[in-house]
This record gives C-alpha cells, sequence and structure tokens, in this order.
C-alpha cells in the first residue's frame, strides 16, 4: 500500500499527520507531505486508512488498497 | 531608511472617500416560519440551534429570509460544502451576516484578510500568515499555555462554584493571541468588548455598530504605531514589515487582519473549551471516561468540535442565479453553517449523538475549502491543554444550575456563563 495526497484538495488542516505522524509531516505553511516515497510499512495500514478517512478535504489517496 | 508613514493620521483621514455600501432594514421579532422567516438570533436558536436545522434539513433544506436584506440557510453537508468550494459563485467579501454588506470594490481583499478575501488576492494574503500557524509554531505556545491554565485553576480554589466561560476558557485565546499579536496581555477585558460588539448586537442600528467597531480600530492602530516605533518579535511586528508583491501592505489590510486574528482568536475558542466543558458537566460516563483515559481526548476534541462547532461562516451571492432549488439574487447572504453540516445524518453516523471515541470524523468545524480555519492548529493546542489541565485538577464536576448557562448569540456559538459545581480538586503539579 502507499499514500498519497492531492496537493491541489489539501488545505493544511493536518489531520493526516495527527493521526499517523510515521506517514505524513507538515510543509513550512502546514500543508500535508508524505514522508519517503509514501509506501506504508507493515503494520501502518490502520494508520493509512485512519488518515485517508478523517482528511475533511479527501486529499489522502491510498494506492494499492487490496 | 524611511520614516513608516502609513499609520498616520493624514494618512487615514485621506481614505473616507470609498464606496458607502448598503444597508437594509431591521427587521426583528420572533421568527414566523424557520423555512421563509428565519433568524439565527431568535431566542430559540440561540439556546438550541440543533432541533431546527435538523427540521430544515428534512423539509427544506435551503431555508431563506427577509430579514437582513435577503440571506439563504443551506443545512445539508453536501450544499454548504458545494459553497465552501465554489468562489466563483460565492463571495467572502463580508462574512458576518448583518445588515450592512460592504461595497463590491472592497472585493477581493475584504476588510480583514484573508477570511474575507477572494480568490486570486486570497492566495498571497493568507501565504504571509500560514507559517506563524503551523502545527510546529504553535507548539511553541504550549508551555507558556499549560502554566496559564494551571495559574487559572489556582487561583479559583476554594470555590464550590466556578464559572468556567467566564473565568477559565475566555482568558485561554485571550492571553495566548496576545501573546503572539504582541499586545498587553492586562488588555484582556478590552478584547472582550470587542468580540461581542464585533459579532453580537447585528441588528443594532449602523451608526451604533460604526461607533464600536471604531474602538476596535483605534485600539488597533495604537498597538501598530507603537510597534512601528519598539519592533519586537511578535506577529503585529512581522505584518508590518511583511510585503505583499514587492511592497509593504496597506495599512487597511495589517489592522485588518490584526482585527480578524483578534477577534477569530479569542470567541471561537473559548467556545469551543466552554461547549466541551459544558458536555462532560452533563455526561458523567464521558467525563469519568476522559479522566481514566487521557489519551482520549485528541479524538473527544474532534467529537466535541464536530457537535458542538462553534463557528458559522456567511458569504455574498455574486449574481442572480437559481441554485439547487434556491432563487438566490446578488448580494444575498449565506448563512454557511458548518455545525449544522457536521450533523447531516447523510454524512455521520449518529450525527445527532456525541459519540467521543468516533474514529471516523471528517467534520467541517474549521472550514472547507481555501478559508479552512487558519488557526485550526493552534485551537485544537489549546483545547487538549485547555480540558486537560481541567480535568486533571477538577476530575468531577457538574453543572451548579443548567438554567443558568447563557450562550452566545450570533455567528460564534459557546457557553457566556457556564456556573460548574467542583466535586474534587486535586492539587496542580
Amino acid at each position: 500500500m502507499k499514500v498519497q495526497i492531492d496537493a491541489g484538495c489539501c488545505q493544511g488542516h493536518g489531520r493526516c499527520y495527527d493521526l499517523a505522524p510515521g506517514l505524513f509531516g507538515d510543509d513550512d505553511e502546514g500543508y500535508g507531505m508524505v514522508l519517503g516515497d509514501g509506501t506504508v510499512p507493515p503494520g501502518d495500514e490502520h494508520d493509512a486508512r485512519l488518515a485517508a478517512a478523517n482528511c475533511p478535504e479527501h486529499a489522502i489517496v491510498l494506492a494499492g488498497e487490496s | 531608511m524611511a520614516a513608516d508613514n502609513r499609520f498616520t493620521h493624514g494618512h487615514w483621514a485621506r481614505r473616507d472617500g470609498r464606496s458607502a455600501g448598503t444597508r437594509s432594514e431591521i427587521v426583528t421579532g420572533p421568527v414566523s416560519d424557520w423555512a421563509t422567516d428565519f433568524s439565527h438570533l431568535d431566542p430559540a436558536w440561540v439556546a438550541d440551534p440543533y432541533p431546527i436545522q435538523d427540521d430544515l434539513r428534512q423539509r427544506c433544506p435551503i431555508a431563506h429570509t427577509q430579514r437582513f436584506g435577503g440571506a439563504w440557510l443551506p443545512t445539508r453537508y453536501q450544499d454548504i460544502a458545494a459553497i465552501a468550494y465554489d468562489t466563483e459563485l460565492f463571495s467572502s467579501r463580508a462574512i458576518i451576516l448583518s445588515n450592512f454588506r460592504p461595497p463590491r470594490d472592497l472585493a477581493p481583499a475584504g476588510g480583514s484578510p484573508p477570511i474575507t478575501s477572494d480568490p486570486p488576492f486570497h492566495r498571497e494574503a493568507r501565504k504571509l500568515l500560514l507559517p506563524a500557524f503551523t502545527k510546529t509554531a504553535v507548539s511553541k505556545q504550549e508551555p507558556a499555555t499549560t502554566e496559564l491554565c494551571h495559574s487559572l485553576i489556582d487561583a479559583l480554589q476554594g470555590q464550590d462554584v466556578i464559572d468556567a466561560a467566564r473565568d477559565y476558557a475566555q482568558h485561554i485565546p485571550m492571553r495566548v493571541i496576545a501573546d503572539i499579536l504582541g499586545f498587553p496581555p492586562e488588555d484582556g477585558p478590552q478584547f472582550r468588548k470587542f468580540v461581542k460588539n464585533t459579532l453580537e448586537g447585528i441588528d443594532l442600528p449602523p451608526e451604533q455598530r460604526v461607533t464600536r467597531m471604531s474602538a476596535l480600530f483605534y485600539y488597533l492602530l495604537g498597538q501598530v504605531q507603537d510597534h512601528v516605533s519598539n519592533p519586537r518579535d511578535d506577529l503585529t511586528s512581522y505584518l508590518i514589515n511583511a510585503e505583499l508583491g514587492g511592497r509593504k501592505l496597506d495599512p487597511s489590510h495589517i489592522v485588518g487582519t490584526m482585527a480578524l486574528l483578534l477577534i477569530a482568536g479569542i470567541d471561537t475558542t473559548w467556545s469551543a473549551i466552554g461547549a466541551a466543558l459544558w458536555h462532560l458537566a452533563k455526561t458523567p460516563e464521558d467525563r469519568r471516561r476522559l479522566v481514566a483515559d487521557p489519551g482520549l481526548l485528541p479524538t473527544a476534541i474532534e467529537e466535541f468540535l464536530r457537535a458542538y462547532a462553534p463557528v458559522t461562516m456567511a458569504r455574498l451571492v455574486k449574481q442572480d442565479m437559481h441554485w439547487r432549488g434556491a432563487s438566490m439574487t446578488a448580494d444575498d447572504w449565506i448563512l454557511l453553517s458548518y455545525p449544522a453540516a457536521n450533523r447531516d445524518p447523510a454524512q455521520f453516523d449518529r450525527a445527532a449523538e456525541v459519540v467521543i471515541d468516533r474514529e471516523v470524523n471528517r467534520h467541517a468545524a474549521f472550514g472547507l475549502g481555501i478559508h479552512r480555519c487558519l488557526g485550526s492548529h493552534l485551537a485544537r493546542m489549546e483545547l487538549r491543554v485547555a480540558l486537560g489541565v481541567w480535568l486533571e485538577r477538577f476530575p468531577e464536576f457538574t453543572l451548579a444550575d443548567p438554567a443558568a448557562v447563557t450562550w452566545a448569540a450570533g455567528q460564534v456559538r459557546g457557553p457566556r456563563a457556564l456556573p460548574l459545581r467542583v466535586l474534587a480538586a486535586s492539587r496542580g503539579g
């Protein structure tokens, strides 16, 4: 599984880096950033789904969801 | 370096020529039908808006009123979100619904950038402020906020009944925003007056509103002049020196932004802290659970924000149009109720219940789209600290007198009197 942020949708609510700090961080204006290449390490899938499900702007894309 | 004369009296006096805006007839009195004559100032709405919103969502769902010169009230999440996202059809030129519409040439900046700004100006004005309000930046305020919360509670020791809105919640955002802007902390009581004058009493005669608003304006101008003479490391000095497109900011931009930060920074968080304490005072099972498991607090805070979202925004319709069944006229108001969106059962399971461990909570308390609340990370930090310290120091409390709880009228909703009976106090650390 991989996470991506649709930068056109992100408004910097910060739910992703609050809920899944291992997968997301913030830039110097508070917009969400994917850490590394976005590959979700085994065991972090729940965090990834939680972040996506709580983004008010629907800006988080989960790729490779099986 | 040339003297900064943007803030001298002569400069301001020359600004008086701008166009006047329009005033509408003030209509007061009880609401006859919520679908066709709504008023968010009606005592029934102020006391408990949620049943009214739920009813309208089922039977309307976009209510109208001829009050305030014409206004619409969407109540479904999908309509509220669509308006928040559509800056082509809906302008933010004014965001507090009243009987006065500012002149159209005030767009795209509006009176208090960036909340009153439309694209493309909005983006640049917002960009100036974003770095000061990131989660990382606001975390620097956390130790002082924690200390403040403990000292407020220290001062309340020995009282059986505490007004948690007046003597606790309101002081927290007041002090935090005064620190950020670099205003004297002892000016807090004046801020409360400014907040009330801006957000409440919107049915007062325009002349009276203008007089009240100019008190805020002159206060802010005094602070700016003081910062011009004595620059320091705070947001006021930052704004005075900031540039947009290679030019220093227009003085009305600076003062308008400071007004926004002062008003929006105080009333909203005060309301959110108070509403959460009100809920916990009347819901002992939730209170006990949070005392036993403080790790649940961030999740519970999101649920309090959903269920008791303090902020309703407003927009102005840009052109005559039919929009989702409503015949809108240019310059009609939209009352953009994020609280109503947050209780739409089409969007949330168990929408009317407060579920403090709700895992999926895509609420709109901080708005949606380009105007996402600039201070949302600050508000979350203040809520976490304020509620955490309160629960640590006063693990047991109840409403002292439910009938004595009063709620602010207008677009920011929260308790303004909240007498709590404190049953056991633990010593602070």
